[in-house]
């Protein structure tokens, strides 16, 4: 049975996603004949790139979702809390082992990048810890992983793939191509699956650690299906698409008011409403006029997103003084 | 029955609870006092499955916990940290819906819903059901997060300083419904500081100092000033008549 909520999503989704393949620098009329003669690009370029986005926007608001229930932090999200920093860690990394073998090891480099960096986070929270020191530590992940990839690009041994690395952190959907979109379903999707099994023992760690084992719950066994399906989903994304931030931020936290508060109850609209927003965001990158071509999509939401957290924090503030 | 036999543990090369046995009944309110540090806590989290000793073992009837699968024993001990944590500001149904978890998918959607509706009427809370739980006063708070035990029909409810947060009102109220479960068949275990309520309420008290069972029977005869002294190292005396004694303490 489907929530109310997700219904919603779904409707908003199915009106989007035509409209957003029309809209572009150049804007296709469904009704003018000419639109057969576009399908090139509807087909090549716009389709995947819609794909892409909808793939990407539910892994990372999913795992945000998943982070937030699993450290019980309503401020977690891949971006900020240094799993996407990871992923993208991992994949310059694999631009060190040369230009032919890249494209199949950046996928699984960076899955191992973002998988490592949730289980540093999981390994600080395995303990009961205060949400400020969650925080912290997800910062630290951030930085540090910040701090080596720039090491890593300095040190590359190719300095023509450098300006490519750069651009490509800065998160991006454009010209990719169906095999991105390949790469992508086969991270993300079971990634989704597996924060979809961990959602029930989510709503015990409602009660905290104790509680939830007094609950049932294998506290081992939720570690890895969290770290595996955020790694992969946020991996998956880091990898085809660059950084991409506060996707994980914003959505569960718009959400979570339309829900019974569960974090269960918002897995699979956080993955709806993720891939509703990064499709929105990609679509207006797309429209806004900018001088040398179009405004990142990282780039977009983190100008939307800071101000989000800033008064997400304020907000807090209020709440606990 | 709840047992504890030869129970032992250490932490951090501190011995925390050494060589305790114990029978606990159904029907009864059991109290587990002790100054702070020894070992109450602990116990209580051993009793719930949630620590598995060195050496000796807790069983429920007969079984030892470790036996039992997590879901099984969920669903027949109930337990509630000292912190009564609730992360997310779920309604008070919700909240109460958490203890259906360990019986998910072998129950229907109204089986559930019925035994969180006798839960959150057991704990006097059903006009309080689509009441956000960070609205709750601490009593009303306190209910709650009981109700979600008793939703999972667990037959032992285990419970680390669920009065201690309270005023005299919401601590009477609140030992009061656990007279009730316990009159139902329900056994009940409690972490308490408070030696008056412990002597007035329980059924039986478990003494510990430093990780060792001092004295375990019915309040009256086992919460002697001679055994307060023992455990606490202060000088004090009862008041008052069997139901309602009041600890006074005495200078030097």
């Amino acid at each position: 049975m489907m929530s109310r909520l997700n219904l919603w999503l779904v409707l908003a989704l199915i009106i989007t996603v035509p409209l957003s393949l029309l809209a572009g620098r150049v804007w296709l009329d469904p009704l003018h004949p000419a639109i057969l003669g576009a399908l090139p690009i509807l087909l090549e370029l716009r389709l995947p790139r819609a794909a892409l986005a909808l793939i990407v926007g539910a892994g990372l608001g999913a795992s945000g979702a998943a982070m937030q229930g699993y450290l019980r932090n309503p401020l977690a999200d891949p971006g900020l809390f240094g799993i996407a920093p990871g992923a993208a860690l991992g994949a310059v990394c694999s631009f060190w082992f040369g230009y032919s073998a890249q494209p199949f090891l950046l996928p699984i480099f960076a899955l191992i990048g973002a998988g490592s960096a949730m289980a540093l986070l999981a390994l600080i929270a395995g303990r009961e810890a205060s949400v400020a020191l969650f925080t912290l530590a997800g910062m630290m992940i951030a930085s540090l992983a910040g701090a080596l990839t720039s090491l890593a690009i300095s040190l590359a041994p190719n300095p023509f793939a450098l300006s490519e690395i750069v651009t490509w952190l800065m998160g991006a959907l454009t010209d990719r191509a169906w095999s991105d979109v390949g790469i992508a379903a086969a991270t993300v999707l079971p990634g989704l699956v597996l924060l979809r099994i961990a959602a029930p023992a989510l709503d015990a760690l409602t009660l905290g650690e104790a509680a939830a084992r007094s609950l049932g719950v294998n506290p081992a066994r939720l570690q890895v299906l969290i770290v595996l399906g955020v790694g992969a989903c946020v991996g998956g994304g880091v990898a085809v698409a660059g950084i991409i931030g506060f996707v994980g931020l914003i959505v569960p936290h718009l959400l979570r008011r339309f829900t019974d508060h569960r974090p269960s109850a918002l897995i699979v609209p956080s993955a709806l409403a993720g891939a509703l927003l990064l499709l929105l965001a990609d679509c207006l990158c797309r429209l806004l006029p900018l001088a040398g071509g179009e405004l990142r999509l990282g780039i977009a939401l983190s100008l939307l997103g800071a101000p989000f957290f800033l008064a997400l924090l304020l907000k807090m503030r209020r709440e606990i003084g | 029955m709840l047992t504890a036999h030869d129970l032992t543990l250490a932490r951090g090369g501190r011995t925390v609870l050494d060589r305790i046995s114990f029978d606990l009944n159904a029907g009864e309110i059991t109290a587990i006092l002790g100054p702070n540090g020894a070992g109450k806590s602990t116990l209580l989290a051993a009793l719930a499955g949630l620590i598995v000793p060195e050496t000796g073992r807790a069983a429920l009837a007969g079984e030892p916990l470790g036996a039992i699968a997590p879901t099984t024993r969920a669903r027949r001990i109930g337990y509630l940290p000292q912190a009564g944590e609730v992360a997310w500001n779920l309604s008070v149904r919700a909240l109460a819906g958490l203890g259906r978890l360990p019986g998910r998918g072998s129950s229907s959607a109204a089986e559930d819903a019925a035994a969180i509706g006798q839960a959150l009427a057991a704990m006097d809370l059903t006009a309080f059901a689509d009441r956000p739980v960070h609205s709750l006063s601490g009593g009303e708070r306190g209910r709650a997060l009981l109700a979600r035990v008793l939703a999972t029909g667990a037959e032992w409810v285990l419970a680390d300083e669920p009065l201690a947060a309270l005023d005299l009102a919401h601590q009477l109220s609140l030992t009061a419904h656990f007279r009730a479960l316990a009159r139902q068949g329900r056994g009940v275990v409690l972490v308490l500081h408070d030696l008056a309520l412990a002597m007035n309420h329980a059924d039986r008290v478990l003494v510990l100092g430093k990780g060792c069972l001092i004295a375990n029977g019915p309040p009256a005869e086992v919460l002697t000033p001679a055994v307060i002294a023992r455990g606490w190292g202060v000088n004090t005396e009862w008041l008052g008549n069997p139901g309602e004694r009041a600890l006074v303490v005495r200078g030097g």
